[in-house]
């Protein structure tokens, strides 16, 4: 790799907050016409180092070059002038404008002084059309799908700046289909010589689209190579430092399945919602639910947990019927839930960590039975240690953390109801591979101390690994359940993709 | 975010010191402003007189304190106050027993104020306009109850919430300490405050919790409509009538911005009844000085706009930290002078 090649390089960046080294002596490069990862935990300094090549932060030692040129980089529009652009996670454009005022805000083609309506709308046409993306440029952002909006603000980047591209987790809220219209894109755009820079969590796109990958590791870099070159282990490795640790539970698999399963759903459904199912559970087994996002694993952890009520169907409880309306009613039988979306469904924001982690228990004593503050503090000292929840103080907002961390209040909310049965969803989606190996390692320790689980993931390793059996759904329908050594990633993707709906032995 | 970190007393200093002013300015304005004396059973002065007319402000942004911080509003207090100002002097005139009236008065605003909180928690509404409605109607109602007249009184018994004393200390006064103590003691000394400001910041995740928030949502605007009638009782036996037009009419406002100037969000969350409470005070003090001054009374709204910004600004001054940034700013000057 001679140095001509490369379109941007950084050497020995440094920066400094108050207080410690978000980035020490950092090298980074990329050629034209290469897709490259840039990997790390939470805190590893990805942002910083992005922020530091997009002008928002000086760096404190080290050279940027750009074309083997030394550059300063005064401020993002500087940035942007260079040929750097960048979109990020949450997608920033104003949804209530048209595509075409998206895709030119702040650079309209005026004349007499207005604005030229029309040939804004030709040129966004064919800006977009390079992309074979055929919108109707003059209706109104919102009314396209947040993956098309993430690829107008792409556009919108490469339009102004067209060397290098930042893709900061683009990934983070886009669908399967939609990725793969995302990496199209990305290709397209590789094959015209930019230089893509791709921050992501999901390492199987990592392998799937990147031609390099490096990855940081507290502010330091920790390796850099082809894609081609480095296993997947071995960048896991290189991202945690340490091997990870998710033993396949593969002798829980094999236990005789309990005498008697506690929790029984017997054809409980709900129209326009999920189909009639039946569900069994017993206490210390996990249940792993597999399926394409929308294929009715939500609804069916809603319905369990009494966030819809059933219009069919029936739940027992040792033997005994129970009516589940509200999630009153599940919390008083022992439940818990752990929503897919945090952010909106898990973690009171503005609250603090001690008061998140007492709310479960606190609704389900009663509003006037307040748990003393002593007690509440005892409680969350107890869950921070044993959850290794890492934050300075447990009177911070929760909204501080990380999503790792966050997760694990959740989590220590429940289990401070003590509950017997815990549905998780999505539970390690958008957590650093980190804090997804301890949220693995935890739920293998729940289940066994005797919790019944219902674990719904994406990611179907991840479920073959720590499943004592699988319900697989697609539309919407439980399709069926695997056990034992059926359990295999093969089978489950084949029981997702199966076109007839008929039911794999 | 930041303004957890800082103790109490230091993110109270905008309203206290704000208050200080606004008195000491009075002083200026009326030099007898401080003078309190004890005559015919009962203190006066202007500083009793600004806490007696305030009564039904502080009241009022008990309830509300409560609604804004489970992120809702409530319009239609001012006409709840006329709706039960109305009926207690309607019964009283019609020959019910006094207590029979303010039960029935009271009664009538928590009707109110649990028809609010259905339409919010139930019928999932957004509570600006929810209790919207009933503020319009609300009006039309107390007329009706009034049968369009100005209902006036001479029941002793009725009277006495407006203008009685006891021990001295005016009966407002003491109905407004009375309700604030027992509120405080009830949203700390149980779960409510906490599961009000977990509904305020997430209703959603609440919910997810096993928390009933439909239920404390009914809850609590039924509370607000119980303070806006005890206000309005207080209201309509202060001028001995009731005036289903003008009785209570924009207090609504004043309360939402007592407990603004208090410092609860309108976003719901974190809430202190207490820093309501004063603000509801600064604005009686803003009132009565403006009246003490002498100023003509058209300057009145426009003097308490300004004072209004100035209290606001200095509040998310002091929220994003700008006084540690000053006090930062002054040592660093000191060092760099040494």
């Amino acid at each position: 790799m001679t140095d001509k090649a490369n379109v941007l390089a950084v050497e020995g960046i440094g920066k400094s907050f108050v207080g410690f080294k978000a980035l020490d002596g950092v090298d980074f490069s990329i050629r034209a016409g290469e897709v490259h990862a840039l990997l790390g935990e939470n805190g590893a300094g990805k942002s910083t180092l992005i922020k530091v090549l997009t002008g928002v932060h000086q760096p404190d030692a080290g050279v940027i070059s750009l074309d083997g040129q030394p550059v300063h980089v005064r401020d993002t529009h500087h940035a942007q002038s260079l040929g750097i652009g960048t979109v990020y996670q949450e997608v920033n454009l104003l949804p209530n404008m048209s595509v075409a005022d998206n895709l030119f805000i702040g650079r309209q083609p005026t004349r007499y002084g207005f604005i030229d309506r029309r040939l804004m709308e030709r040129r966004a046409r064919e800006v977009l059309a390079q992309y074979d993306l055929h919108l109707d440029v003059a209706s109104d952002l919102s009314r396209y799908s947040v993956a098309i909006q993430q690829l107008v603000a792409i556009a919108r980047a490469v339009d102004m700046s067209g060397r290098i591209l930042i893709l900061d987790e683009p990934t983070a809220s886009l669908d399967r289909h939609e990725v793969e219209i995302l990496f199209a894109m990305i290709r397209r755009l590789k094959a015209r010589g930019l230089g893509i820079v791709f921050i992501t969590h999901f390492l199987d796109q990592v392998y799937e689209v990147c031609d390099h990958v490096t990855v940081l590791r507290n502010g330091k870099l920790a390796g850099s190579a082809p894609t081609s070159e480095l296993p997947k282990l071995d960048l896991v490795k290189m991202m945690l430092g340490r091997t990870l640790a998710v033993a396949t539970h593969g002798d829980r698999r094999h236990r005789p399945p309990p005498e008697e399963r506690q929790l029984s759903f017997k054809g409980v459904g709900r129209s326009r919602s999920i189909a009639p199912f039946d569900l069994d559970i017993g206490e210390g087994e996990v249940i792993g639910m597999a399926g394409l996002l929308g294929s009715g694993r939500t609804e069916t952890a809603k319905l369990l947990f009494g966030i819809d009520a059933a219009d069919k169907g029936e739940a027992w409880i040792d033997g005994r019927a129970v009516r589940i309306r509200t999630p009153q009613d599940a919390v008083a039988l022992g439940f818990g839930l752990c929503p897919e979306d945090r952010k909106s469904d898990g973690i009171i924001g503005d609250l603090s960590i001690r008061e998140n982690i007492a709310l479960a228990l606190q609704a389900h004593r009663g509003w006037f039975n307040r748990l003393p503050k002593r007690e509440q503090t005892a409680m969350a000292d107890r869950f921070v240690k044993a959850l290794d929840i890492r934050t300075t103080d447990i009177e911070k907002p929760v909204k501080l953390l990380s999503g790792g961390n966050q997760q694990k209040v959740i989590l220590a909310r429940w289990l401070a109801t003590n509950p017997r049965f815990l549905i998780l969803d999505e539970p390690t989606r958008g957590i650093d591979v980190g804090a997804h190996a301890e949220i693995i390692t935890l739920i293998n320790e729940l289940c066994d101390k005797g919790l019944a689980l219902l674990v719904i993931s994406s990611e179907i390793d991840e479920i073959v690994a720590y499943s004592n059996r699988v319900v697989v759904l697609r539309d919407r329908t439980h399709l069926g359940e695997l056990s034992g050594d059926e359990i295999t990633t093969s089978n489950i993707m084949q029981m997702i993709a199966t076109e007839t709906g008929e039911v794999p032995a | 975010m930041k303004n957890m970190f800082i103790p109490a007393a230091a993110r109270a200093a905008p309203q206290l010191g704000s208050l200080a002013l606004i008195l000491f300015l009075n002083y200026l304005a009326f030099p007898g402003f401080f003078e309190i004396r004890f005559q015919d059973g009962r203190l006066y002065g202007s500083l009793v007189d600004v806490l007696n007319r305030g009564a039904p402000i502080i009241i009022l942004a008990i309830g509300m304190t409560a609604v804004i911080a489970s992120r809702g509003v409530d319009l239609s207090v001012g006409a709840v106050m006329a709706v039960s100002g109305a009926l207690a002097a309607t019964m009283t005139v019609a020959g019910y027993p006094v207590p029979v009236a303010v039960i029935a008065a009271i009664g009538v605003g928590l009707l109110c104020g649990l028809w609010n909180g259905v339409l919010v928690a139930y019928f999932d509404l957004q509570p600006i306009v929810a209790t919207l409605i009933l503020m319009v109607t609300g009006r039309g109602i107390a007329q009706l109850i009034t049968e369009g007249s100005i209902v006036t009184f001479n029941e002793p018994g009725l009277i006495f919430f407006g203008s009685g004393a006891i021990l001295g200390i005016p009966v407002p006064i003491l109905i407004a300490a009375c309700l604030l103590a027992v509120t405080i003691v009830l949203v700390r000394r149980t779960a409510l405050g906490l599961l009000i400001e977990s509904i305020g910041v997430n209703r959603s995740a609440s919910s997810y919790a096993g928390l009933n928030s439909k239920l404390l949502l009914l809850v609590i605007y039924g509370f607000c409509g119980v303070c806006a009638a005890l206000a309005g009782i207080i209201i309509a036996a202060d001028i001995r009538g009731a005036d289903a037009n003008n009785a209570g009419l924009w207090l609504e406002l004043d309360a939402i911005l007592a407990v603004v100037i208090g410092g609860t969000s309108l976003f719901g969350g974190r809430f202190s009844l207490i820093m309501s409470a004063i603000g509801a005070i600064i604005i009686q003090a803003m009132n009565t000085g403006i009246l003490l001054s002498g100023f003509p009374p058209e300057y009145n709204l426009i003097l308490k706009a300004l004072v209004i910004i100035v209290i606001l600004l200095a509040q998310s001054f002091s929220s994003l930290g700008g006084w540690a940034f000053l006090k930062g700013e002054f040592r660093a000057k000191g060092t760099r002078q040494q």
